[in-house]
């Protein structure tokens, strides 16, 4: 792995912005969508496309590259922005999300938007997907890597552990999965909700190799990569601390923004906070 | 079971040797299993090929996305288990992971209804066939015995897509012969006849043939077509049906509501209605019993059948 250096940490500062920004005015524009979850796991995702993936913008099917998979599909914008950025479809493109005859659907579709590798939207079963691309790359002594993107909500789902249990069963070391702890579902706090702590424990009783990192801070996120890629004969889930809705001060932490998009007056409070922090960096 | 003239076979040992000989042709096949593989004969997969297949535990729907993955993958993998976990129990696993995303993902279950017998009704499916032909881009495949069941395995690796395939626990009669051929979305006349058609799938398929024979001796002349392949339908053979003997009963092991005979009730109404009868489950849930004395108490009788042609000749508005 290359070394991390500052103009490393402050380009995908900067590319989060923009992949925020793209996140607000997405969902905004068609009055719909799940901002929240999406600007929790930006860093995450930045990290991944904008410095980790071997993907090929011009070649999406490439057999050998890495799989990026999106269990928690309600948090599409940050993927779709994330794709638009890397260059396997127009940035312009991304306005179309959710409107018809879209290759943007309001959840991932496999075969229709080039770069998304799986379909979700009914939660949970994204990481057993992801189980089954481990596998297959390893039957093949191939080197691509599997990366999954779990919401914490998510952990409610009985598959998720279905999937965690057959993952450390055939010692999947070629997969990582992210868990965005943002503390919030849909309706709630997740630990009013269905109480997920001691979280990290469950994930060791389930032999996984376990991180706990700040999702927001680049460097630990790519050290927490670069461990996982180091470590042998387990799988790797990094517990990702994060803020929902982070970037957007009245957007962070707040329920309502899990499923809502804003309104005009707050789209400019919203991109003028953004704005503000990119001539900052 | 009644065999008729008929050897008794069991599918699943026809689908244990398939799958093995496909494993040999093509290293792209994986088995996945759910703690049942042993019944289903896929075990037998397993020890030919161990690296090539996943026992996943009692988790069928993390089996069925771990399906999806490896085929996302390229490979082509055949989940196995039975009915009622590998269709209703994980229904919206297959529509999301499998089906939606156009996978090439085998889905071969046995234990399909009432014949389970003894385990009684939590394990009886009687509704897979309307939930799975219900789901968009799913082929959904119900074959007649044990030679069939081989086919449809060969059939099934060698097209794209998603596909489900339901046969039976109890020993069937071995109706298909080779000569027959076998194509996913033909579906098979086994004999032709000029009054009647009975549509069946399955292990219904003998008794629609045994039927055909009773009626034969009151000369009534019935044609007999084997709906191996319930979806795609085959629409061109079904309407030829109705058009030329102007009546059709079907046959199924499931529940009437949105099996076989809802479909090809659906089909000809559209395309030229005539009178129909459907023998099958009737919207109930099964119970313990041994498989023929289920098939008994159920209606799913030789003697239903013919009883369902004589109403349908009674009623004599038969329109070709
Ligand atoms: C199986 C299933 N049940 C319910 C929903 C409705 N739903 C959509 S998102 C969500 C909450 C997700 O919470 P989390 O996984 O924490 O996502 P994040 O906070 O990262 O947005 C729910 C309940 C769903 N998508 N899937
Ligand atoms: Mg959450």
């Amino acid at each position: 792995m290359v070394e991390v250096t500052e103009e490393l940490i402050a380009a995908l500062k900067r590319k989060a912005v923009t992949l925020r920004k793209h996140i607000v005015r997405m969902t905004h524009n068609v009055q719909s969508g799940h901002p929240g979850g999406s600007m929790s796991a930006c860093d995450i995702v930045t990290a991944l496309y904008f410095h980790i993936l071997r993907v090929d913008p011009k070649n999406p099917t490439w057999p050998d590259r890495d799989r990026f998979v999106l269990s928690k599909g309600h948090a599409c914008p940050v993927w779709y922005a994330a794709l638009a950025e890397r260059g396997f479809f127009p940035v312009e493109e991304l306005m179309t999300f959710r409107k018809l005859n879209s290759r943007l659907q309001g959840h991932p579709e496999l075969g229709t938007t080039p770069g998304v590798e799986n379909a979700a939207g009914a939660e949970g079963q994204g990481l057993s997907f992801s189980v089954g691309l481990a596998l297959a790359s390893r039957m093949d002594h191939k080197a691509w890597r599997t990366y999954c993107v779990l919401g914490d909500g998510e952990q409610d789902v009985g598959q998720t552990w279905e999937a965690a249990m057959a993952a450390s069963k055939y010692g999947l070391d070629n997969l990582t999965a992210f868990i965005d702890r943002n503390g919030i579902q849909q309706e709630g706090r997740t630990e009013d909700i269905m109480p997920l702590e001691p979280l990290r424990n469950k994930w060791e009783a389930f032999n996984w190799h376990v991180l706990n990192i700040d999702g927001h801070d680049f460097r630990q996120i790519l050290a927490a990569i670069e461990e996982a890629h180091r470590t042998r004969g387990r799988p790797t889930v990094i517990i990702a601390r994060t803020v929902k809705g982070k970037g957007v001060s009245f957007m962070e932490n707040k329920i309502k923004y899990h499923g809502a998009a804003t309104s005009d007056d707050e789209l400019k409070l919203a991109l003028a906070e953004l704005e503000e922090m990119e001539a900052s960096m | 079971m009644t065999a008729g003239p008929w050897k008794l076979e069991s599918q699943r040992s026809y689908f244990g040797r398939a799958l093995v000989d496909l494993g040999r042709r093509n290293p792209n096949v994986v088995v996945v299993g759910a703690d049942t593989t042993e019944s289903l004969k896929s075990i037998d997969f397993g020890k030919a090929f161990p690296d090539r297949f996943f026992q996943l535990g009692i988790a069928e729907p993390n089996m069925i996305s771990v399906a999806a993955g490896l085929a996302a993958a390229g490979k082509i993998p055949f989940a196995t288990t039975y009915s009622v976990f590998g269709s209703a129990h994980t229904y919206n696993v297959i529509r999301q992971n499998v089906a939606y995303t156009n996978l090439n993902v085998k889905i071969f279950c046995s234990h399909a209804g009432l014949t389970v017998g003894p385990d009684g009704a939590t394990h009886q499916i009687n509704e897979d066939i309307g939930l799975m032909r219900g789901i968009p881009r799913m082929t959904v495949l119900v074959p007649a015995d044990g030679p069939e069941t081989a086919r449809a395995v060969t059939a099934a690796a060698g097209m794209k897509g998603p596909v489900y395939c339901r046969f039976s626990r109890t020993n069937v009669p071995t109706v298909t012969s080779d000569q027959d051929g076998f194509a996913i979305g033909k579906a098979h006349t086994l004999r032709d006849g000029s009054d009647v058609t009975l549509i069946g799938c399955g292990l219904m398929v003998a008794r629609c043939l045994e039927a055909a024979q009773t009626l034969e001796r009151e000369r009534i002349s019935a044609r007999v077509i084997n709906l191996s392949t319930v979806k795609p339908l085959d629409l061109a053979t079904i309407d030829r049906a109705a058009r030329e003997t102007g009546r059709i009963v079907t046959a199924e092991e499931h529940t009437v509501v949105h099996g076989i005979g809802a479909a090809v009730a659906a089909a000809i109404a559209v395309n030229h209605p005539v009178p129909i009868a459907m023998v099958g489950v009737q919207d109930v849930f099964g119970e313990s019993g041994e498989a023929e004395e289920l098939l008994r108490k159920y209606g799913l009788t030789v003697e239903k059948i013919v009883d369902a042609v004589h109403d349908l000749v009674k009623r004599g508005d038969r329109r070709t």
